[in-house]
């Protein structure tokens, strides 16, 4: 390609622009390939889904601080599932009761802080600040969302079925969920949760792949990986922990269905249930925890990181201040990446498994707590002396970072092997990951939708709005999971219907009502973000360009951005993505886009040496047109 | 409870509607003015100093409400440590909390602190400051000492509470099953488990647990479904199975917790040191019982998986042992499912009622069969 001269490569990309501009309704908005179109295809799903979690988390709640209430009224939605006793008071019904948990953990972590928070912004980002047309493949992106859809409606399909869905809690370890005897919840429910993850898992590769091949070959010129914005370094290995790593639970999931079909023994032995003694010998259910765990773990970091990676940038550029430690937070984020594969098992300390294992487990668990207290310092220091101005996503990128933070520290504790003999299982375990990767990546996933609302809708979101939206929620969500602590370590088992047959656990009504009243609060509350969300879409303030004075290449791109994201060559770049307030400089921005050579007013030394390079950059020749 | 969640919901449509409207009051004049490509939308508004200063007095309030739920909700806080690693586990529990307390309000102060005092001001000029690396040695240094500290008394704590059980521990076989939990001891004449075999379950015929009645160790052998009892200051090795499904042997006062597997026997030993009767007067509570729960999801009764744990004087665990009835004893129907040749061995814990017969066979049970294979170890 480097015969072509850059006027050709130009020309040829235009004319592959107009060509898609002949594309109907159907491939423009539904089948598209466009990487905008499937970033906002994810995030309209991931939306979907996190409501109908968030309602099913309500319900469920209302079980647990509120036992006696009586829920004929949810008759009407949730039929047989509401037993009448002989007094006409509505019970839920256990098994009910387990289905809900199940699906509120699965569909909150992979349909919405995996496949909505990463589908939406990686898809969304990589190609606009890495400064590409699209991303490698746009076919592949289209199938990973389509595939995954197809996987949304199975895992919708099951919640109406006879049986219900699946019941044996997200994780579902066998031999519950292998046997059909076991829990109604474990029939066919339990067949689409498979069917549906394994497809789910074929779309996460596919969006994996891509992702990768996408940053290592189609940066800009002049965008070498030291100048990748954190964000983009945060969805690389987002990508490779999943590439790496849910191919492990396809195969878990694989061997459980050849388990639960086919009379295959890799879980079960020496069962006896329903009168009978199955015929299966030989198997381990420890095997599933391990390999699903193997998933797992590095799956809080698939959620966390990218969180992670977007208040990075909305970080740095509303403190008006490049990120503190810029080296430092990629070593982090990769030595979290790293260590996140050799973890699995401090979730499996009381399994029976080797106490040797859970010693090497432990210690490796804490390391990984260093690299973590390096991000939540370097984003303190970042607002320190800065000019901060709090849009809604800078108030959610720092709630982001209190709930990391208060999240993290407990599970010091819980990583202590001898500590969590108490704690494995407790309502202390609930409360620290609903903090640390539940709250804290949600967050992470609001402040990217405020933040980033003008480049995909071409309008603002409402401020006052995002004002309210943020401080119900945050004060919402440290309410039901800060006293969930006590809960826990006063020994309250999860996944408990409820809990007065024990005198151990038959205190704390009082804490477990107001938790429940705080999440109904908080969840009722995110009514005003999807109003905001969708008025903003029509009626919301035109966007202006590049509206938070951000230095990222999307920023440099129209206010929407059409195929190709830049109607003409895609901008060089000269310098890494964070010069806020540089001294000197006119402005308190420097877009990555504005060579050295420009500003030599605010240049330090060692960057006027750099203008000697630009020339070699921007000679450089790269075939950006789009293939067909 | 209908009620309250009529109330909120009029209360957030309210609150929607109150806002749309402003909202809308404010878009009508905005509208009007054309939106220029380059324009600064992001400008801070004149909500922003509120915001600030809202992140700080929110964490000031926050540390008041800490306080005072911590000092309210504490006492039922780890329910009273009942057994000797147990004291040692909350110890390190508390040690460890004090160090992540201090992190939490060290680190969300300077959070919100930052976030107060930086507050956009049109006059300050931010300090252009990308990196230092000895700050970020120092804050990896300073936690990975912590880490190691927490790791190493985690560790020696860890290997004592898994080390192997003492040879003097009392044994028992608990077995998980939906949704109930029964216990089998040893017994008091030969004091060694029969074996068990899955296949051999049968709840019609009487015999949950699966034992294996061609071992002769198995006749003396009592079961129990509703209490567990243990001596007082005596090693006990809890030998845990599961016959269906996952269950987990939690035993919040005792800090026990260990996963019951199919296929799988697990184990934990730990030595109680307060009995029932102690606990009942130390907590002014006559009806203070301990209790066994599950923890690891079993279907739909998982929450009512209970059993009662009795805490003896070692005097009186002995004497209730003895007090125990054999399984033969409970269901002579299995005497079926001894072999001809062991049948007259058997006989003595059917026919229990004469005195005679039981001091004879005792002897020879021990003597003969005391050294045989012990089959649970």
């Amino acid at each position: 390609m480097s015969a072509v001269s850059q006027v050709e490569v130009h020309e040829h990309s235009e004319h592959a622009h107009e060509e898609h501009h002949e594309l109907g309704f159907i491939r423009k908005y539904i089948f598209s390939e466009d990487h905008k179109v499937i970033a906002k295809q994810y995030l309209i799903s991931g939306i979907v889904w996190a409501l109908l979690g968030a309602f099913m988390s309500v319900v469920f709640r209302l079980q647990l601080g509120f036992p006696d209430m009586d829920m004929a009224w949810m008759k009407p939605f949730l039929g047989d599932w509401i037993s009448l006793d002989d007094k006409g008071l509505g019970k839920l019904d256990p098994n009910f009761y387990l289905a809900l948990v199940t699906m509120h953990g699965t569909i909150m972590v992979f349909f919405v802080l995996t496949a909505g928070l990463s589908g939406t912004f990686s898809n969304f980002l990589i190609p606009l600040q890495i400064g590409a047309r699209d991303m490698a493949s746009g076919f592949m992106n289209m199938l990973s969302y389509w595939i995954f859809f197809i996987s949304s409606v199975i895992m919708f399909i099951s919640l109406f079925i006879k049986t219900g869905p699946a019941g044996g809690s997200w994780v579902i370890y066998p031999p519950l969920s292998a046997l059909k005897e076991a829990n109604p919840g474990s029939g066919d429910g339990m067949t689409l949760w498979l069917v549906a993850m394994a497809l789910f898992i074929v779309s996460s590769l596919l969006g994996g792949i891509n992702y990768v091949t996408t940053v290592i070959n189609l940066r800009t010129k002049g965008m070498s990986m030291d100048k990748l914005p954190l964000t983009i370094w945060a969805f690389t290995f987002t990508a490779v922990l999943g590439i790496l790593s849910f191919p492990v639970l396809l195969s878990a999931a694989l061997l459980l269905i050849f388990d639960r079909s086919f009379g295959t023994s890799f879980y079960l032995s020496d069962i006896y249930i329903n009168g009978q003694a199955l015929p299966n010998q030989g198997g381990s259910p420890i095997l599933f925890q391990h390999l699903f765990w193997f998933l797992g773990h590095p799956e809080v970091y698939i959620v966390i990181l990218p969180a992670l990676g977007l208040t990075s940038e909305i970080i740095a550029t509303n403190s008006r201040k490049p990120i503190f430690g810029y080296k430092a937070m990629i070593f982090s984020m990769a030595g979290i990446m790293f260590l996140a594969f050799i973890v699995w098992a401090h979730h499996m300390f009381v399994t029976g498994m080797n106490p040797f294992l859970g010693s090497v487990f432990m210690l490796l668990t804490l390391i990984i707590a260093v690299p973590s207290a390096v991000k939540g310092f370097n984003y303190i220091t970042t607002l320190w002396k800065g000019n901060i101005i709090f849009t809604p996503a800078m108030l959610f990128a720092i709630g982001l970072v209190s709930f990391f933070i208060s999240g993290g520290l407990t599970g010091i504790i819980l990583g202590n092997s001898a500590l969590d003999i108490q704690l494995h299982d407790t309502y202390f375990v609930v409360a620290h990951f609903h903090l640390v990767m539940g709250s804290a990546a949600i967050f992470g996933m609001l402040a990217g939708v405020y933040h980033w609302f003008p480049k995909m809708f071409g309008r603002m979101m409402n401020n006052a709005m995002g004002y309210i939206h943020f401080w119900i929620t945050f004060i919402g969500v440290y309410l039901v999971f800060f006293p969930m602590h006590y809960i826990g370590i006063a020994g309250f088992p999860r996944r408990y219907y409820q809990w007065s047959g024990f005198e151990t656990f038959n205190t704390y009504m009082d804490l477990n009502a107001f938790i429940t009243i705080a999440a109904i609060i908080t969840v009722f509350a995110q009514m005003v973000f999807i109003f905001n969300f969708v008025y903003s879409i029509f009626w919301g303030k035109k966007a202006s360009a590049n509206p938070w004075k951000s230095n990222t290449l999307e920023w440099t791109t129209p206010i929407n951005p059409g195929h190709g994201n830049w109607p003409g060559e895609i901008p060089t770049v000269y310098r890494w993505p964070y010069d806020y307030s540089k001294p000197g400089a006119p402005d308190d921005f420097i877009p990555q886009n504005i060579p050295f050579s420009a500003t030599p007013e605010s240049n330090l030394p060692e960057e006027n040496e750099l203008i000697e390079k630009e020339k070699e950059i921007n000679s450089i020749k790269f075939d950006t047109s789009l293939h067909d | 409870m209908t009620l309250l969640i009529a109330i909120l919901s009029i209360l957030f449509i309210v609150l929607t509607v109150m806002v749309v409207s402003k909202t809308q009051a404010i878009l009508k004049g905005l509208t009007k003015s054309e939106v220029e490509e380059s324009e600064y939308l992001g400008a801070p508004d004149k909500f922003n100093s509120a915001n600030g200063v809202g992140l700080f007095a929110f964490w000031i309030i926050s540390i008041i409400g800490i306080v005072w739920s911590f000092i309210a909700y504490k006492k039922d806080f780890l329910p009273e440590a009942s057994s000797v690693h147990g004291k040692e586990t909350d110890y390190w529990f508390w040690v460890s909390m004090i160090v992540i307390m201090i992190g939490f309000f060290i680190v969300n102060t300077f959070l919100f602190l930052f976030s107060y005092l930086y507050r956009h001001n049109k006059n300050r000029k931010v300090t252009f400051y990308t990196h230092n690396n000895n700050l970020e040695i120092i804050w990896t240094t300073v936690p990975a000492i912590v880490m190691a500290g927490l790791v190493f008394s985690g560790l020696r704590v860890w290997t004592k509470i898994t080390s192997e059980a003492p040879a003097n521990a009392e044994q028992i076989d608990i077995m998980g099953k939906q949704f109930g939990w029964t216990v089998r001891y040893a017994g008091v004449d030969d004091n060694t488990f029969g074996k068990y075999n899955y296949k051999l379950m049968d709840d019609a015929g009487g015999n949950p647990m699966g034992v294996d009645f061609s071992d002769p160790n198995s006749f003396d052998d009592f079961a129990n479904a509703s209490e567990m009892h243990i001596p007082k200051g005596k090693p006990v090795l809890l030998k845990i199975r599961a016959r269906d499904v996952l269950h987990s042997v939690f035993i919040p006062h005792m800090r026990v917790k260990m996963d019951a597997v199919p296929g799988m026997p697990t184990k934990f030993w730990f030595v109680a040191d307060k009995s029932t009767e102690e606990m009942r007067s130390e907590l002014g509570k006559p009806e203070f019982n301990y209790e066994i729960a599950c923890t690891e999801i079993c279907g739909r009764s998982h929450f009512g998986m209970k059993l009662l744990l009795v805490v003896d004087e070692p005097a009186d665990y002995e004497k209730w042992k003895k007090s125990q009835k054999p399984l033969l004893t409970e269901n002579p129907d299995l005497l079926t499912k001894v072999p001809d040749n062991l049948k007259a061995k058997a006989q003595k814990y059917v026919a229990s009622d004469e005195p005679a017969v039981e001091a004879v066979p005792e002897v020879v049970a021990s003597s003969v069969l005391g050294n045989s294979s012990k089959v649970l170890k």
